[in-house]
C-alpha cells in the first residue's frame, strides 16, 4: 500500500486526527506542571483512546473505557489528589530534577517497540472491518470459555475493595472512639 | 479394553488388572479433594465447633479411609488400574496441562497409607493438643498436608505432583513452626521451607526438561518412552533424572540435604510422626518409583550415584541417633537412616523392596513417634536425660513403642525384619554387595540405637519431675492400632510364600504399565536373612549390655552427650575388676583364665564396639555434621552477609531509580535477545 | 489502515508513560502514568483483534480484564497513597526513603 493510498482513505484521516490529539494529552499528562490538569489531560487521552477503539469495531470496550475509565477512575483519582492537598496551582517541584535518564529510557523504549512492529508487521492491513463486535459475542465469551478468569478478576476487584478500606480507614485514637460511643 | 491395559498386557511380567473403572475408581478423585474441604471448613468454622474443627478432619479422613481401604483390597484380589485426567490448559498445540487421578499399585498403596496412618494420628492427635493452642489451625494446616499429599500420591503427571509437593511443603512449614512464639521453631520452619526449595529447582527444572523432551508430563507415557528407548528422552533421561533425584533428595532428607528433618522436630509430635516421618518425607522415595522406568532402561547412569548417596544416609546418619539425648532426634536421624535403606533400594533397582518398606516404615516409625509423643506428654520434657523407668508407669505406650522398636530393628517375624530383608536381598541381587554389607551394619546400628532408646526412656529409674501417668485412651487406641500392622503387614511379602486367594506386595505393585527390573526373590534367601537378623540381634544384645542391663551405668545416663568419656570410665572399672582377680589368688588357673576371658576379652569387645560405635557417630555429628555440613552452610550465610553489605549502598530506597534500572534491565535483555542471541 | 499505525501510536504512548512513571514525583501522577502505559496496551490488543478477528473476540476480553485490574490496581493505590500522605504529610516518592538501609 503506498503513502496515497493510505492518505487517500478519510479513515486514516480521522486517525491521525485522533491519534495526534491522544498523544498530544498523553505527553501533557506526563509534563503538565498542575496536578489537577494532568488528571484531566489523561481524560482526554483516554477519550482519544476510546474514539480508537470504536475505529477498530470494539464498541464494547471504547464504552467500558469511557465508563470505567472516564468515569469512575478518573473521579477517583481527582479525589485522591484533593484530599492529598497536592498543590492546585504551578508547582515545578512536580518532577525530580534529573530528566535525562528517563528521557533516554523512555525514547529507547519507543525506538525498540516501533522497531519490533515495523520488522514484523511491515504491511498487515486491518481491512474489512465489517460489523462491531457484538456484545453479545463478548458475552458469551466472557461467561463461557472465560468465565474462569472471569470470577478471578470479579474476586481481585473484591479484594481490592476490602483492600481499600482496610488501608484507608483511619483508626480512631481512645478519644475519639469515646466520643463517638457518647453520641 | 482401555489404552493403559493395552499396554498393562503387552508388557512382559506385568500383572493383568481386573479393574479399570467402576464406582471406587472413578469417584477416587474425592479424596483428593476432602481434606481441602476440610481444611477451607475448619479456617471458617473450626473456632466455634467443640474439639476445633477436630471432628471435620477426622471424619473427612474417615471418608477417606473407607476409600483407600476398598481400593486396597480390590488391588489386592483383583489388581486395579485406571486414569482418570481432565485438561486444564493447552500450551501451544500438543503440551498439555492435565489434573486428575491416577489408580494404581503404586497409588493405591499410598492412598491406602496416607488415610489409614493420617485417621489414626489425626485421633490421636485430638488427645495430644486437647489444651493446646490454636488447635483448629493444627487441624486446618494437617488437613491441608493430608489433601495435599493426596494430589501428590493420585498424581498422573509431573505437574501435578509438584503441585502437592509444594502444598506439602507449605503444610510442613506451617506446622514445623506451629509454636511460633518461640524464635527457634520458626527458624526450623525456615530452614525446612529453604532446604526444600533448593531441592525443589531440581524438581521442577528435571521435570520442565523431560516434559519438554516428549511433549507430555504424563508418567504413564513417560514410562512408556523409557521402556520404548525413545530417543528425545534418551538424549536428556540423565541430566533430567539426577534433578529429578536431587529433588527427590530434599523432601527425603538423603544425604546433605537432610539438615533440616532433625530440627523439623519442632512441630507437634503428631506431625513429626505423620509428615516427618510415615508420609510426606517418603515423596522423595515414590517419585523415584513413579518415574522409575526412566533409570531403568536410560537413566542408569546416575544410579551409582544415587546409591552411594543412599548408602551414606543410611549408616552415616544413622550413627547420629547414637548421640541425641532428645528422644524425637533419636526418631529423626532414625527416619532418615531409614529412608537412605528406601533410596538405595530404589536407586539399585528394587523397586518392591524400597516401596514395601516405605509401608512398613510408615506403620512402626509413626508409632514410635506417637508413642514418644506419650511419653513426652506424660514428662513434659523431650530430653531422655529426664526420663527413664516408665515402663510401669505407662505399660500400654511401653509394650507398643517396644514392639515398634523391634519391628525398626529387623526382629522376625515383625513387618521391619521383611523388608529390610527385602532390601538386602535387592541389593544383593543388583551387585552392590558392598552396599548391602553397609545396610547389614546399618541393621545393627539401628537396632543398637532402638535398644538405647527404649532403655533410657522406660527402664532404669526416673530423673524428670513430677508423676508420669499413662496417656489417655485416645493416645492409646491409636497406639496399639498401628502396633498391629508393625507385627502383621511384613506378611504380605514373605519370599517364596503367598497369602492365599490375594497375591503379595510385589503384585500389587506390578500392576502397571511396563515391565520394571524389579526382581522379588522366589525363597527366602537364608544366609542374608540370618546375617541381618543376627546384626539386628547382636545391636540388641550389645545396646542392652551397655544400657540397660547393668544398675552401675544407670548412674552415668546424664553423661551421654561426652560419648567418650563414658566408656573411659567403664575401662578402668575392669582393669581394677582384673587386677583384683589376679592378686587375690584365690581361685585356681582355670577359674582365673575364665575369669580373664570374661571379663577381659569379652567385655572388652563389648565396650570397644560399644566405644567404636559411639566415637563414630560423635565423629559423625561433631565434625561432618556441625562442621562440615553446617560449616558449608554458615559460610554460604556468610558470603551472602558479606555480598549484602558492599552491596547495600545500591539500596537508595528511590523507587524511581529502581524503576529506571528495571525498564533499563529489560530493555537490554531484550536487545541481547533480539540482536544478539 | 495499516496494523502499524496502532502499534507505533501504542508504543508511543507507553514510551511517555515510562517517561512519566520515572519522573514524576507525586505519587498520584505516577499512578496516571501507569494507566497510560496500560491504556497503550489496551489499544495492542484491540488492534490485534481486529486484525485476527478471533471468533471470541480474545483481544477484546483481555482488555476488558486488564480495564477491571487497572481499576482495582488505582482502587488499592490510592489507598495507599492516603496512607502514606496522612503518616508522612506528602506524597511525593523521593521522600520515602525509609526502605533503604
Amino acid at each position: 500500500m503506498s503513502f496515497a493510498d493510505w492518505i487517500g482513505a478519510p479513515v486514516n484521516w480521522v486517525f491521525l486526527v485522533v491519534g495526534f490529539l491522544t498523544l498530544l494529552s498523553a505527553l501533557k499528562v506526563v509534563t503538565a506542571k498542575n496536578v489537577v490538569h494532568a488528571a484531566l489531560f489523561l481524560v482526554a487521552a483516554l477519550g482519544g483512546t476510546a474514539v480508537l477503539f470504536l475505529m477498530l469495531s470494539a464498541e464494547f470496550v471504547a464504552w467500558v473505557v469511557v465508563l470505567v475509565y472516564i468515569g469512575a477512575v478518573l473521579v477517583l483519582f481527582l479525589f485522591g489528589i484533593m484530599i492529598t492537598r497536592a498543590p492546585t496551582g504551578k508547582d515545578v517541584g512536580l518532577d525530580s530534577p534529573n530528566k535525562l535518564l528517563p528521557a533516554l529510557l523512555s525514547g529507547a523504549t519507543f525506538l525498540l517497540l516501533g522497531w519490533a512492529s515495523l520488522d514484523a508487521f511491515g504491511s498487515t492491513e486491518i481491512a474489512d472491518l465489517g460489523e462491531a463486535t457484538s456484545t453479545e459475542v463478548l458475552g458469551l465469551a466472557l461467561l463461557g470459555r472465560f468465565v474462569i478468569p472471569f470470577e478471578v478478576v470479579s474476586f481481585i476487584l473484591l479484594a481490592a475493595l476490602i483492600g481499600g478500606v482496610t488501608i484507608a480507614r483511619r483508626d480512631l485514637s481512645p478519644l475519639e472512639e469515646e466520643e463517638r460511643g457518647a453520641v | 479394553m482401555s489404552r493403559l491395559q493395552i499396554l498393562a498386557t503387552e508388557a512382559e511380567h506385568a500383572v493383568e488388572a481386573g479393574v479399570t473403572g467402576g464406582f471406587w475408581v472413578d469417584t477416587a478423585g474425592i479424596m483428593l479433594v476432602l481434606p481441602l474441604v476440610a481444611f477451607l471448613l475448619i479456617l471458617a468454622v473450626g473456632k466455634r465447633m467443640k474439639y476445633h474443627g477436630a471432628e471435620i478432619a477426622i471424619g473427612a479422613l474417615a471418608i477417606n479411609s473407607l476409600w483407600g481401604t476398598v481400593l486396597f483390597v480390590m488391588n489386592m484380589t483383583e489388581g486395579v488400574l485406571a486414569q482418570k485426567t481432565f485438561e486444564i490448559a493447552r500450551i501451544g498445540s500438543d503440551l498439555v496441562f492435565e489434573l486428575g487421578w491416577a489408580v494404581d499399585g503404586l497409588s493405591i498403596m499410598m492412598y491406602f497409607l496416607v488415610n489409614v496412618v493420617g485417621l489414626i494420628v489425626f485421633i490421636y492427635a485430638v488427645g495430644y493438643m486437647k489444651d493446646d493452642i490454636r488447635v483448629d489451625w493444627f487441624f486446618a494446616a494437617f488437613s491441608l498436608f493430608a489433601g495435599s499429599m493426596l494430589i501428590l500420591v493420585g498424581a498422573p503427571n509431573l505437574i501435578q505432583l509438584i503441585i502437592g509437593w509444594e502444598g506439602v511443603g507449605l503444610a510442613s512449614y506451617f506446622l514445623i513452626g506451629f509454636y511460633w512464639e518461640d524464635m527457634a521453631n520458626v527458624n526450623a520452619g525456615n530452614k525446612a521451607f529453604m532446604v526444600n526449595k533448593i531441592a525443589d529447582v531440581g524438581l521442577i527444572l528435571g521435570a520442565i526438561i523431560l516434559g519438554l523432551a516428549i511433549g507430555t508430563f504424563d508418567f504413564f507415557d513417560m514410562s512408556t518412552a523409557a521402556f520404548d528407548h525413545s530417543e528425545p528422552l534418551g538424549a536428556v533421561a540423565v541430566v533430567g533424572g539426577a534433578l529429578l533425584f536431587f529433588g527427590a533428595m530434599g523432601k527425603s532428607a538423603q544425604f546433605p540435604l537432610h539438615i533440616w528433618l532433625p530440627d523439623a522436630m519442632a512441630g507437634p509430635t503428631p506431625v513429626s510422626a505423620l509428615m516427618h516421618a510415615a508420609t510426606m518425607v517418603t515423596a522423595g522415595v515414590y517419585l523415584m518409583g513413579r518415574v522409575f522406568p526412566l533409570f531403568e532402561y536410560l537413566a542408569s547412569d546416575v544410579r551409582p550415584w544415587m546409591v552411594a548417596i543412599g548408602a551414606i544416609t543410611l549408616f552415616a546418619i544413622g550413627l547420629l541417633a547414637l548421640v541425641a539425648d532428645d528422644i524425637k532426634k533419636v526418631l529423626a536421624y532414625s527416619t532418615v537412616s531409614q529412608l537412605g535403606y528406601m533410596m538405595t533400594a530404589m536407586a539399585a533397582g528394587g523397586y518392591t523392596a524400597g516401596l514395601f518398606h516405605l509401608f512398613t516404615h510408615a506403620f512402626f516409625k509413626a508409632l514410635l513417634f506417637l508413642g514418644a509423643g506419650a511419653v513426652i506428654h506424660a514428662v513434659h520434657s523431650n530430653n531422655m536425660s529426664d526420663m527413664g523407668g516408665l515402663r510401669k508407669a505407662m505399660p500400654r505406650t511401653y509394650w507398643t513403642f517396644v514392639v515398634g522398636s523391634l519391628s525398626l530393628a529387623g526382629i522376625l517375624p515383625l513387618a521391619g525384619f521383611w523388608s529390610k530383608d527385602e532390601i538386602l536381598v535387592a541389593l544383593g541381587m543388583e551387585g552392590y554387595t558392598a552396599v548391602m554389607w553397609i545396610g547389614i551394619a546399618g541393621a545393627f546400628v539401628t537396632a543398637f540405637y532402638m535398644t538405647r532408646a527404649v532403655a533410657l526412656t522406660f527402664h532404669g529409674d526416673y530423673k524428670g519431675h513430677g508423676h508420669p501417668h499413662e496417656a489417655p485412651a485416645i493416645m492409646t487406641v491409636p497406639l496399639v492400632a498401628l502396633a498391629i500392622p508393625s507385627i502383621l503387614f511384613g506378611f504380605f511379602n514373605v519370599p517364596g510364600w503367598e497369602i492365599p486367594g490375594i497375591g503379595n506386595f510385589s503384585e500389587w505393585l506390578a500392576v502397571r504399565v511396563v515391565p520394571m527390573g524389579d526382581e522379588h526373590s522366589e525363597a527366602i534367601d537364608l544366609v542374608l536373612a540370618g546375617s541381618g537378623l543376627f546384626a539386628a540381634l547382636l545391636g540388641i544384645a550389645l545396646g542392652w549390655m551397655v544400657w540397660g542391663k547393668d544398675r552401675a551405668t544407670q548412674a552415668e545416663r546424664d553423661r551421654f552427650e561426652v560419648p567418650a568419656l563414658y566408656p573411659l570410665l567403664r575401662n578402668k572399672y575392669y582393669v581394677d575388676d582384673l587386677a583384683d582377680g589376679i592378686t587375690a589368688g584365690t581361685m585356681g588357673p582355670v577359674a582365673r583364665f575364665v575369669n580373664w576371658v570374661n571379663d577381659y576379652v569379652i567385655d572388652s569387645i563389648v565396650n570397644g564396639a560399644a566405644f567404636l560405635t559411639k566415637s563414630l557417630g560423635s565423629f559423625v555429628y561433631g565434625v561432618v555434621d556441625q562442621r562440615g555440613v553446617d560449616g558449608v552452610v554458615h559460610g554460604l550465610g556468610a558470603g551472602a552477609d558479606g555480598a549484602g553489605s558492599a552491596l547495600r549502598k545500591l539500596q537508595t530506597g528511590r523507587i524511581q531509580q529502581y524503576a529506571a534500572g528495571f525498564v533499563g534491565g529489560a530493555l537490554a535483555l531484550i536487545v541481547l535477545f533480539v540482536f544478539v542471541i | 489502515m495499516l496494523l502499524n499505525q496502532f502499534l507505533i501510536l501504542a508504543a508511543a504512548m507507553f514510551s511517555l508513560g515510562i517517561y512519566g512513571l520515572l519522573v514524576r514525583r507525586n505519587i498520584v501522577l505516577i499512578l496516571l502514568s501507569v494507566e497510560l502505559m496500560l491504556a497503550a496496551v489496551n489499544i495492542n490488543l484491540i488492534a490485534f483483534e481486529a486484525v485476527l478477528r478471533t471468533s471470541e473476540a480474545i483481544g477484546q476480553v483481555f482488555a476488558v480484564f486488564v480495564i477491571t485490574v487497572a481499576a482495582a490496581e488505582v482502587g488499592i493505590g490510592l489507598a495507599i497513597v492516603l496512607m502514606i500522605f496522612r503518616n508522612r504529610k506528602s506524597a511525593n516518592v523521593d521522600e520515602l526513603d525509609l526502605m533503604r538501609w
